[in-house]
């Protein structure tokens, strides 16, 4: 049996959405068409757009389809900053944080190459966006901001960011704010209008939806330029043929994310904290990273990110999964080749103890179970990855 | 046993792993990553260390069905054998990488961790063979396929490497380990097999070198053995022991033949060439000599590879306080300070050791 403690990579689909999606792979009809197939098609992608706008606090028309969150994130920060610019060419800077996604990560350092300054404010101890820094970082010269991207929760470590006061101090200046939320669906309260961004990523699959399927949430006075052109399907700012099935499933997922979710935090917060305290008591020196306050203003209620100091992390991972256990060393893993999580070294951590740590993510399908599989085998584990990591010291 | 196969991403090493499934081993796969910085696809005949390689591991990890991990190994590799490998060359010597990643990273740094981590052995796709001697020993040798017999670099393993090591293919000719890779699905059978040296990217060696070697003579003399000064060179590294071209003398010897190099003194940058005669050793010492078993007592009657892929030579070894004096029976000509000697008993590996010096024939 496999006990999935990865919820922050992708979710287990929800039943409901892959019969919607099942349903509606045997119908023919592109959404663009004018004919009757077209139209049926076309509705089915609007009723899931006014579910998404419900579910999200939004209106649908700022619902735009993407491929996913990484399409989305790239939409957000190039589309905004281009047109933003376009308007004003004094607008040059963009301001976000160390501990992005690299979905938001390298189109700002790709953007850095095309003359954007990209400033990185600082994050403390616990990941969280240091104010202040942020407040001076725009004061110093708000005209020449083009926008701000700052998470709303971080994927690595739960971390959560201070958007509210984000988006005070950007819009005191007329600044638009976009948000990464993919993590924060489902698990934290979430609301479009509520929270006065301007633009907000989603994706289907971390809520138990589809693969391929997301949505920049976008306020319609703002359009950002298009990455993709052709027909124009998506306001103008997106164009590729409709996907029916998987927005479809995407709606469905994302409407019971959103009507599950206080439950879902509730129960997560408590299995979360019973994970973190049975690895404490299995492995005494190991060390609970990230924001150590469960509030939904703090934390992910389902993250659960440690440190095993003296082990490799991928070394972990390999053993865990030896016994079922699926896990993440939460670093960015290029084509496999483990680096250093970028977020623990803005965190201030070293490269030996980003390298030894593991993410612990828990989601819709969660039990007791799993959490008490995992404490099971940690205490082996732990002794026998710090064994190898001894072991792999140069001999005299 | 449980078994670690390491995939280089090649057409060997993924048959050696699935043959490892075959004979009842619980086998992982594993990927070692070389560099912090990998390419993205090949570029000509290398075997690793791009990203495209990682890939075809984990693919046909795949389809043999095993568990598939990368091992980040790039800080050991790069202390162990790129740097030893640019002071080698910065010393005047002539280093061989693959010996020192197996020694160092393989059968080392790879073999320990896995232990470590409750496997019994690693698995690799070497063309050589292992069989357990009447001591009860395991004996590393040559492998059937004698055009692709690797022992040469992996006479530096020692006793209880060689016990937790698996070499697959040892039997088999490598046109057959094609056709098997084939036969079971591994899309990598028509890759092509891999030969230059696995972190320089573009094959130039000397000119990767040239990068590295800063504090060694930029350029220096080429003199002919009596000492009389016969052109210049760019950087004595670009030389090697027994090297016969690119040696763009002005003119040409005495008596018309061709020169080759006879030696390489990197910090004055001098470079000496003489005629194939002068070429000529009857002898050498070996330093920090590895036996495969004990190490012989007194005079050892065997045969020496002194390169890969090299010839066997007749010799007389003999162990001494510090490492191994080698008597070759007939001449052998460019021997390599910084390559191993390998001796053998027929197909048995004896041991090892690294060249510091020859000792030239005399001549009339």
């Amino acid at each position: 049996m496999t006990v999935y403690l990865d919820h922050a990579a992708t979710t287990p689909i929800s039943p409901r959405a892959a019969a919607a999606m099942t349903e509606l792979l045997g119908r023919v009809g592109n959404a663009s068409s004018l004919h009757a197939s077209g139209r049926s098609a076309r509705r089915v992608v609007e009723e899931s757009r006014e579910r998404i706008a419900g579910a999200l606090g939004c209106r649908p028309g700022e619902v735009v389809f993407t491929s996913g969150g990484t399409e989305a994130d790239n939409l957000a920060i190039k589309g905004l900053f281009w047109s933003r610019r376009a308007e004003d060419p004094r607008r040059t800077r963009i301001l976000s944080t160390p501990v992005e996604h690299h979905a938001v990560l390298d189109p700002l350092h790709w953007l850095a190459t095309e003359g954007a300054d990209v400033e990185l404010v600082r994050v403390d101890r616990l990941g969280r966006l240091d104010v202040e820094a942020f407040r001076e970082a725009v004061g110093r010269d708000p005209e020449s901001v083009a926008l701000v991207t700052v998470m709303w929760a971080n994927n690595e470590v739960g971390t959560v960011q201070p958007v509210r006061e984000v988006v005070e101090v950007a819009h005191a200046h007329g600044i638009p704010v976009h948000t990464d939320a993919v993590q924060a669906l489902g698990q934290l309260p979430l609301d479009f209008a509520g929270s006065d961004v301007d633009a907000m990523t989603v994706t289907g699959h971390k809520v138990g939806g589809p693969y391929g399927v997301g949505a920049l949430v976008v306020r319609r006075e703002l359009q950002p330029t298009a990455l993709l052109h052709g027909g124009g399907q998506e306001r103008d700012i997106r164009s590729g043929t409709i996907d029916p099935p998987a927005i479809a499933g995407f709606a469905v997922a994302c409407e019971e994310a959103v009507a599950r979710q206080p439950e879902l935090a509730r129960r997560l917060s408590g299995l979360r904290d019973a994970l973190v305290a049975g690895v404490l008591r299995e492995v005494p020196d190991a060390i609970f990273n990230g924001d150590p306050d469960p509030g939904p203003t703090h934390r992910l209620p389902g993250n659960a990110h440690l440190e095993f100091p003296g082990c490799e992390g991928d070394s972990l991972l390999m053993l865990l999964d030896a016994r079922g256990i699926e896990c993440s060393t939460g670093s960015a893993c290029d084509a496999g080749v483990p680096q250093a999580s970028h977020v623990l070294l803005a965190m201030g951590s070293s490269e030996e103890f980003a390298r030894s740590s593991l993410r612990f993510s828990l989601g819709h399908t969660s039990t007791q179970a799993d959490v008490d599989a995992l404490l099971e085998a940690i205490g082996p584990v732990v002794a026998r990855a710090r064994n190898a990591a001894l072991a792999g010291r140069p001999r005299g | 046993m449980r078994v670690i196969a390491a995939m280089s991403g090649g057409v060997d090493s993924a048959v050696a792993a699935a043959r490892a499934v075959d004979a009842g081993h619980e086998v992982t796969g594993i990927h070692l990553a070389l560099s912090r910085n990998p390419r993205s696809y090949r570029t000509g005949a290398r075997g690793c260390c791009t990203v495209e390689d990682a890939n075809d591991a984990r693919r046909a990890a795949d389809v043999i069905g095993i568990p598939f991990y990368v091992w980040d190994l790039s800080e050991r590799f790069h202390e162990d054998v790129v740097e030893d490998f640019v002071s080698e060359y910065a010393a005047g010597r002539t280093p061989n990488p693959c010996l020192r990643c197996n020694e160092k990273i393989k059968f080392a740094a790879v073999l320990d961790r896995a232990v470590a981590l409750g496997y019994d052995a690693v698995a690799t796709g070497h063309y050589a063979r292992l069989r357990t001697g009447p001591d009860g020993r395991t004996e590393l040798h040559r492998a059937a396929d004698l055009a692709k017999d690797q022992s040469y670099v992996l006479g530096v393993l020692t006793q209880e490497q060689l016990a937790h090591s698996l070499f697959p293919l040892g039997e088999t000719p490598k046109p057959e380990v094609r056709a098997e890779a084939a036969l079971r699905g591994i899309s990598v059978a028509a890759k092509p097999d891999s030969h230059d040296i696995c972190f320089i990217s573009d094959g130039d060696t000397g000119g990767w070198l040239s990068e590295k070697l800063t504090a060694v003579a930029r350029s220096g003399s080429i003199v002919g053995s009596d000492g009389e000064e016969l052109g210049t060179h760019e950087g004595s590294w670009r030389y090697t022991v027994g090297q016969r071209r690119g040696l763009r003398l002005g003119r040409p010897a005495a008596d018309g033949r061709p020169r080759y190099v006879l030696d390489i003194e990197p910090v004055t940058g001098t470079v000496t060439v003489g005629s194939r005669e002068e070429l000529a050793m009857d002898g050498l010492v070996g330093a920090a000599p590895r036996w495969c078993g004990a190490p012989p007592e007194g005079a050892l009657s065997c045969t020496v590879q002194l390169r890969a892929h090299g010839e066997e030579h007749r010799a007389v070894l003999t162990v001494t306080g510090s490492g191994v004096d080698v008597e070759l029976l007939e001449p052998a000509s460019g021997i390599a300070p910084g390559q191993a000697v390998v001796a053998y008993d027929g197909s048995r590996v004896v041991g090892s050791a690294t060249i510091v010096s020859t000792r030239r024939c005399d001549h009339p």
